[in-house]
């Protein structure tokens, strides 16, 4: 896992080794477990970091080797969210894992109300150096009360950032930056992107926050798409260059802060934009950038913009009923035809 | 009974509680006076808590306060003016005008947060005990509440976790319920407790829990001395519940000088106050009890607290000019301290 090797002489070269494909569970793992190595102070207050699913035997690992600093608090969100706060208020940097997104509401008037406002509130003097991390989304099954996304919520807190990454290399050099910032940050995962592989390298370096990743470059449509929707477009993209259509995929990778010059550099070019992303429909992720799109260069559109959420109703059990709601890369695709197919809006 | 500690700390302790107290009423007068900085909570009547409390800590102990503040930041030396300040929404206030007075803090004092939501403190001291724990430090932090925060399940949870990894944290319920101490005698508490004894919630989860009257400054000395000192002998958390009868002027909704400003001289002659307030100053005013019991112990001339009265009045008058005097905060800065440390 190190980074560089290093010679007697305490000089550094770059690491020979091939980077390497890992699962996305593994790579946050590596990412957890450099933190415990580097970092003295950090600290895990929380058991289902990885969640239920086979994956979750992945943490046993960092669990064995730093057994004093992997928490284990009863189960009672609210109290153990403002530990984490308080600690991190005297000097640790902690991550507490709410395990399943839905739980935050347990805790929301820790992460919303005291977190979130610490620093406002004391006049800049107060850092909160404090993850909170969560799985969200459609998970399958999950149903009403297991399936929520609170980033869009959250994001209407002023004081927290908020983390979506959507590979395993964006985890691996997100985790530690995230953690490093020094302020309180929401960190997003989805349970689907645990057993999703892909190629990190083998001396990782943090990714800044607020730097958003052409995942794919085209010209036709910019699809903006944020955490497992990432996953969900690229199949999408495939099916679309088949038929000639060019799709530019845009991952904000953190929503606070936003990219928001990539994005609208991107729709500028192909002057069509779909949004993809599971929070739901109002108020959503999805609404937001459609609106500094608007505000912001609505000249440059084409066609008008098309959101592919997550319907306004709560997320049903059937796999039939939730895959209904779900952002596949059919709808996608769909989205993306139809704003191929659409007239072109006139201007005076 | 006074504190175990020597004559000059004993005035020092005098000196702390008068400030708050002349700090206090001249407050509420700003507040008819007008114009309004929004609700707020005084500490009158309660000094005997958190100054003793204070005393009974190190420098380096945290504190963890609620929207009633103003008597712990003034208690660790906060600047009266610079509080005032922030609570009249100006720049040179402890927060910049952020704050204001329910959610004012000091971070360089030892008081780096405070919250304003009833028991949502009380888990953040005890993580901050938790990272004292584990960095192998001798410091105790303090979750400062009142007896309607033992009301909120986040209370409950943050005893239990608390007594489950022993982290060093002192639960400092200041129960100033209406009529706190008749519940000694075993009625309810007023709170909306079903618990007859507040102790008693925290006791459920193995944190020893004990009641000192709140107008005694010494048994809330040694409480306070007793809990940090199992603390730091990684003891773990205690509960420490200290009861007065609330101050009648904070019964409605708004504080009131219900009777005018305190004279020193209704320590001795309890007679001379007025009939609105003459039981409350004889046997529930923690500040002339204290008073009382410096005098008869000869460890001071009522001329000498009166000279001390007279000097911290003054003081609280330079602190209104100051308050008055300094400029609003440029709008744009309302734009700044999101984030303690640059984001993106």
């Amino acid at each position: 896992m190190s980074a560089a090797t290093t010679d007697k002489a305490g000089e550094h070269f770059p690491d020979q080794r091939p980077d390497r494909e890992l699962t996305y569970a593994e790579a946050l793992v590596e990412a957890i477990a450099e933190l415990m190595k580097d970092d003295p102070d950090f600290f895990v207050i929380g058991s289902y970091v990885l969640g239920l699913g086979p994956m979750r035997a992945l943490f046993d690992q960092v669990r064995r080797e730093y057994p004093m600093r992997v928490l284990d608090p009863p189960t009672a969100e609210i109290g153990f969210t403002g530990f984490g706060i308080g600690a991190a208020m005297n000097g640790l940097h902690v991550m507490v894992d709410l395990s399943t997104a839905s739980f935050i509401f347990e805790a929301f008037p820790q992460v919303a109300n005291e977190a979130a406002n610490a620093s406002y509130m004391s006049g800049g003097r107060l850092a909160v150096p404090i993850v909170f991390h969560f799985l969200h989304g459609l998970r399958g099954g999950g149903a009403a009360q297991h399936s929520h996304s609170p980033q869009a919520m959250l994001w209407n807190t002023p004081g927290l950032q908020i983390i979506m990454p959507s590979s395993p290399a964006d985890v691996r050099g997100l985790l530690p930056a995230a953690i490093k910032s020094g302020n309180p940050t929401v960190f997003v995962d989805h349970s689907k992107l645990m057993p999703i592989k892909g190629i990190v390298s083998v001396s990782p370096k943090e990714i800044p926050l607020g730097v958003a990743e052409i995942k794919r470059s085209g010209s036709d449509v910019t699809v903006v798409a944020t955490s497992y929707s990432v996953q969900q477009a690229l199949p999408a993209c495939d099916e679309l260059a088949s038929e000639g259509i060019e799709i530019e995929l845009v991952d904000p990778r953190t929503v606070v802060p936003l990219d928001r010059r990539t994005i609208l550099d991107s729709v500028s070019k192909t002057g069509r934009l779909v949004i993809v992303d599971e929070t739901h429909r109002s108020c959503g992720v999805a609404s937001e950038i459609a609106a500094i799109v608007s505000e912001e260069i609505l000249e440059a559109l084409k066609v008008p913009i098309i959101r592919v959420t997550v319907p306004d109703v709560p997320v049903p059990f059937s796999p039939v009923l939730e895959r209904e709601l779900d952002t596949t890369p059919e709808r996608i695709a769909a989205a993306v035809r139809t704003q191929m197919m659409r007239k072109q809006l006139s201007r005076p | 009974m006074l504190p175990n500690l020597g004559k000059t700390d004993l005035v020092e302790l005098l000196r702390k509680m008068l400030l708050v107290r002349r700090w206090e009423e001249r407050l509420i007068r700003l507040a008819e006076e007008g114009p309004s900085f929004g609700h707020y909570h005084v500490y009158v009547g309660q000094e005997t808590i958190g100054i003793p409390a204070l005393a009974a800590l190190r420098p380096t102990d945290l504190i963890f306060p609620t929207h009633r503040n103003h008597g712990y930041l003034l208690g660790r030396g906060a600047d009266p003016g610079r509080l005032l300040a922030e609570i009249l929404g100006k720049e040179t206030g402890l927060n910049k005008g952020k704050a204001g007075t329910l959610h004012a803090s000091a971070p360089e004092l030892g008081i780096p947060h405070t919250s304003a939501i009833v028991g949502g403190i009380v888990p953040i001291a005890a993580g901050a005990a938790l990272a004292a724990q584990v960095k192998g430090s001798d410091q105790v932090s303090v979750a400062l509440f009142g007896d309607g925060a033992t009301e909120e399940g986040v209370t409950f949870e943050a005893l239990n976790i608390a007594s489950l990894w022993k982290v060093p944290v002192i639960f400092l319920c200041e129960n100033n319920t209406e009529e706190a101490l008749g519940a000694a005698a075993g009625g309810y508490p007023k709170s909306v407790t079903a618990a007859n004894d507040l102790g008693n919630i925290a006791r459920s989860v193995g944190v020893p829990a004990v009641v000192v009257d709140g107008t005694d400054s010494g048994a809330v000395f040694t409480a306070m001395k007793v809990a940090a000192e199992r603390a730091r002998a990684s003891g773990g958390p205690t509960f420490v519940e200290a009861r007065v009868v609330r101050w009648p002027g904070s019964n409605p909704l708004w504080p009131e000088l219900i009777a005018g400003e305190t004279e020193l001289r209704y320590a001795w002659e309890p007679e001379a106050a007025p009939e609105l307030l003459i039981r409350w100053y004889r046997n529930q005013d923690g500040l002339l009890r204290y008073l009382r019991e410096m005098l008869s112990a000869s460890l001071l001339e009522k001329d000498e607290a009166k000279e001390i009265d007279s000097e911290i009045i003054q003081h609280v008058e330079a602190a209104v000019r100051f308050a008055r005097e300094s400029a609003y905060p440029p709008p744009e800065s309302a734009y700044l301290d999101v984030f303690a440390r640059p984001s993106q």
